[in-house]
């Protein structure tokens, strides 16, 4: 068994990149900037799956948030003109309801760092990371605990409702 | 100093990846060794690719550099190094920077898992074919903003239709690979009977485990539940031309209609990151196919030829492809001109010729022949995709766009699903069915 490789200094490593990443799409004017963070920021967080010992989670990450719905995020982008929104004033006009949230985010956060001890037992989830996705699946699909599977179709159900309703909507004639 | 070198030696006793032992030294050791491999066949491959190409349209290639053309890689490589690098005045700096560098490392990073023998690669992940496909469709976003931040009409068009591509075949693609890994948990009785009989378990995402599955099942995936499994190659081998931008589906880089896509305004060093990108990437989805389909590191015919002596007419064949390679070139060093300008020539072939005999000579010492058997096969099945692709370019003529949308999503697709949802019913119809028949018979 080799020692783990899940030492703070790749937590904090990931988590400066997500935060710089986060605020870098928010702040940017250029909308293909944005993109750019925010996919820096979505690997961060799959790095940071991968120190959770849920590879098969990281390995769904990169490829359908960062592979796959980034390039059509970029691929819409491209198509509308940059210069435009260049220029345009940044606006927020929900930034009450915003200091309330990210207050109370806030409050939760300092909770826990606080209290976090008394709140939440210590100890460390073993679960073997050689057999992450096979007990994933199991429990998805498998004949004696697949539990989520109901749940699981239903969450297809409503991709599927999603794709009709796109079709429907961007094709007047079928 | 000691303690350096056992722990050096540690891991040449244990049966495991570098990666798996969690061996730093041999980690490093092994990233180099793939780096520096993959540096040469994709020198090798710009050579053979002109050359194959030229003598396919009946014309002679590259002559000048060295003899027939030999030293024209590396005349190339010095060429864009010395090459001004431009950048258009209006170009997106940071992002035009930046485009290269994420199509190079996402080609080359997939290598990490590519499986060139049981212990012969960096390392084995549990969602090893996941990592492949995930990394190499982050090198779709290096290409949009290539195009992006070129900043110019035809790099634009270029990578907008590399994006519309590159996203409608990764679902085709990942529809064969995903019936690939639903084999893995099927333990059927095999096309030659000779399988382990059970029932259906949790398959594999793990490279190395995928090739052990078709070892177990004495089976490759490309003959599995027939004609399922070569359809899903099929699919997969047409996704995976598309998926790296290569004849027929050249749309985003077609020089008739735009001069070069998306990286019209990159020169020199950067656009030599570009090629380089290009090729690794091949190399790689060719290696998903061979790992997926043609059972990776296992030589041809287990079953038909199997037997000691059959291993070891088979672990043979590295050395006497290296020995048939050195006397080609000593054939044609006797066939050069008798004439003193072409003395060097003559002699430099004839030295590239001895040293590849040499190289032979050394893959015929038993140790040796051991261990370099399973890299062998790998890399001859993957060398055999690349002739392909170079066999497709002197073939087929440009797709059209529409037709291009047409294949993947009204053919491949649904052919995906059907395939899919049949290898599914076969893993539960063919266990019992077969076993009635044995009694049957």
């Amino acid at each position: 068994m080799s020692p783990p490789v899940a030492t703070p200094f790749f937590f904090y490593l990931l988590a400066v990149t997500m935060l710089i990443g986060g605020v870098l799409v928010v702040t940017r004017k250029n909308a293909v900037h944005c993109a750019l963070a925010l996919i820096t920021t979505l690997l961060a967080q799959a790095g940071l799956y991968l120190m959770l010992y849920a590879p098969f989670v990281a390995g769904v990450q990169i490829i359908l948030y960062a592979g796959g719905i980034m390039v059509l995020f970029l691929f819409v982008i491209m198509l509308i003109s940059i210069e435009r929104t260049e220029k345009e004033r940044q606006f927020n006009k929900q930034w009450l309801i915003g200091i309330a949230a990210a207050a109370a985010l806030g409050g939760l956060f300092i909770a826990v760092y606080t209290k976090g001890k008394a709140l939440f037992p210590e100890g460390r989830l073993t679960y073997a990371e050689a057999g992450n996705t096979q007990a994933l699946a199991d429990l998805l699909y498998g004949p004696h605990s697949g539990m989520y599977m109901f749940a699981f179709e239903i969450a297809s159900l409503l991709l599927l409702v999603a794709i009709i309703g796109a079709v429907v909507m961007a094709k007047k004639r079928i | 100093m000691h303690a350096i070198v056992e722990y050096i030696q540690s891991y040449l006793s244990s049966d495991q990846t570098p990666g798996a032992a969690g061996n730093w030294f041999w980690a490093t050791v092994y990233v180099l060794l793939v780096f520096v491999g993959l540096s040469i066949a994709v020198i090798c491959m710009n050579w053979l690719e002109r050359k194959i190409l030229a003598h396919m349209q009946v014309r002679l290639g590259p002559m000048r550099v060295g003899p027939h053309g030999l030293l024209q890689p590396i005349a190339d490589a010095l060429k864009l190094l010395l090459k001004e690098d431009i950048m258009p005045a209006e170009a997106d700096k940071a992002v035009f920077w930046v485009a290269p560098f994420i199509v190079v490392l996402a080609a080359f990073t997939v290598f990490v898992v590519v499986p060139f023998g049981p212990t012969h690669a960096i390392t084995d992940m549990n969602i090893g074919v996941l990592f492949m496909l995930g990394v190499s469709s982050l090198a779709v976003l290096g290409i949009v903003t290539a195009g992006w931040a070129s900043n110019s009409h035809y790099p634009l068009i270029g990578a907008l239709r590399s994006s519309a591509q590159m996203v409608s075949y990764e679902v085709a693609m990942g529809l064969a690979v995903v019936s690939v890994i639903l084999m893995t948990s099927l333990h059927g009785l095999g096309l030659y009977g000779v399988g382990a009989a059970g029932s259906a378990d949790t398959g594999t995402l793990s490279m190395i485990g995928i090739v052990q599955a078709q070892l177990e099942q004495h089976e490759w995936f490309i003959f599995k539940f027939f004609p399922l499994g070569l359809i899903g190659f099929f699919i997969f081998a047409v996704a995976m031309i598309a998926e790296t931008n290569r004849a027929p589906f050249d749309l985003p880089e077609a020089e008739s209609e735009l001069t070069a896509g998306f990286h019209t305004e990159y020169s020199g060093f950067r656009w030599s990151l570009f090629f380089l990108a290009e090729y690794s990437a091949m190399i790689a989805v060719s290696s998903i196919a061979v790992t997926l389909w043609l059972g990776g590191w296992l030589r041809p015919f287990p079953n038909a030829l199997s037997g000691s002596t059959w291993d070891l007419v088979f672990s043979l064949f590295p050395g006497i492809t290296f020995l048939f390679l050195g006397a080609l070139c000593f054939f044609n060093a006797a066939r050069m001109p008798k004439h003193p300008f072409f003395k060097i020539q003559t002699i430099g072939l004839a030295g590239f010729g001895a040293a590849l005999a040499l190289i032979g000579v050394v893959l015929f010492i038993p140790g040796v022949r051991e261990r370099v058997g399973d890299i062998f096969w790998f890399s001859a099945k993957v060398a055999a995709f690349m002739y392909l692709y170079i066999w497709y370019r002197g073939t087929f003529p440009r797709y059209r766009f529409d037709q291009l949308m047409k294949v993947g999503w009204k053919v491949l697709l649904p052919t995906g699903f059907a395939l899919l949802i049949l290898t599914a019913v076969l893993g539960f119809v063919e266990p019992p069915v077969a076993a009635w028949l044995r009694g049957v018979l």
